[in-house]
């Protein structure tokens, strides 16, 4: 399964939720705001979202800023 | 007690600090802390997946401090937007500061889509603080769409030059209704102060604090400025005069001409 991932391409073998991408990136679901082509996935649908190969994904968070 | 009220919110104090371009997150939180702020900025950003970081999120007290998420980064109405709506999904209240900057060299707000983007998120039910130019007439439009404050910038972001646009400012407050808030370019406490004594309801301060070997001790200077600024607005100032006019009694001199 092939996913851009904030603008890089990445490949994994197997399938994955939402939440298990997050789980493999080391990322905790509470500090990051998920979007999914273009549409936000509140934190409930992390676990059912199941994605697909070619899917565009920002992983955004807070930084320090004025 | 004097108070800021933004949108029914009242606050203590009338100094807003960002929280960008700090040595590291403890001065950052000392810069805070010493400020007396009660309303700190934050930006959205993509993750770095190769190389996550620690959570900004996990030095910031939401008790003591409201959290304004903005859109820095954003060239048009449209990615403001997106980052306004993508804050809120963090958890935060929605209140947003929108900054719409497609000039990378002086950082300049457009006028034109920062008043788009703020009637979309006023009627999504943001509470919407806009970074603007310092122009009088587009106060009263971002005014008239419900924006909560107008925040017109005293000299371009991160330049430290002060209240350069001065008679305009002075314009926005005579007219405004909702709070003016001086944000972008104040680079010492006397600006700020400055700002205050002609009567803003409030300053923004991000660089001057981080751009300092003691972020604390300015970020207290700053308050001080602040706080002195509004008492004199509140106390009222002297009139200006062209002549000198004697302090001291005219009358009981040693001398008999």
């Amino acid at each position: 399964m092939k996913l851009t991932i904030n603008g890089e391409v990445k490949s994994y073998q197997e399938n994955l939720t939402v939440q298990q991408l997050l789980e493999k990136l080391n990322l905790s679901p509470e500090r990051v705001v998920v979007e999914l082509n273009r549409n936000i996935l509140s934190p409930d649908m992390h676990i059912k979202t199941e994605l697909k190969s070619e899917d565009t994904i920002e992983l955004v968070q807070f930084v320090g800023g004025g | 007690m004097d108070q800021l009220i933004i949108a029914g919110r009242a606050f203590n104090s009338r100094l807003l600090v960002g929280t960008g371009k700090f040595a590291s997150n403890q001065v950052m939180v000392a810069a805070m802390e010493h400020s007396g702020s009660e309303i700190v900025t934050v930006a959205l950003r993509r993750v770095d997946i190769d190389n996550p970081e620690d959570s900004l999120l996990t030095h910031i007290d939401p008790n003591r401090y409201l959290l304004l998420p903005n859109t820095s980064g954003a060239r048009d109405a449209e990615e403001a937007i997106r980052l306004a709506r993508l804050a809120r999904a963090a958890g935060c209240e929605p209140w947003i500061k929108l900054e719409v900057t497609p000039d990378p060299y002086y950082l300049l707000p457009d006028p034109i889509e920062t008043l788009k983007a703020a009637e979309v998120l006023v009627k999504e039910g943001f509470v919407v603080l806009p970074y603007m130019p310092a122009d009088p007439v587009l106060a009263k439009h971002l005014e008239e769409i419900g924006t909560a404050t107008v925040m017109p910038l005293g000299a371009p972001i991160g330049t430290n030059r002060g209240v350069r646009t001065r008679d305009l400012i002075a314009i926005i407050i005579e007219q405004a209704n909702v709070p003016v808030i001086v944000d972008a370019g104040l680079g010492a406490p006397s600006h700020a102060a400055e700002a205050m004594e002609m009567g803003a309801d409030a300053v923004l301060v991000n660089t001057a604090l981080a751009d300092t070997p003691n972020p604390a001790l300015m970020a207290q200077a700053f308050r001080k400025g602040t706080e002195a600024g509004r008492e004199a607005y509140l106390a009222g100032l002297g009139t200006e005069r062209q002549q000198a006019e004697a302090s001291s009694p005219l009358t009981g001199f040693l001398r008999n001409d």
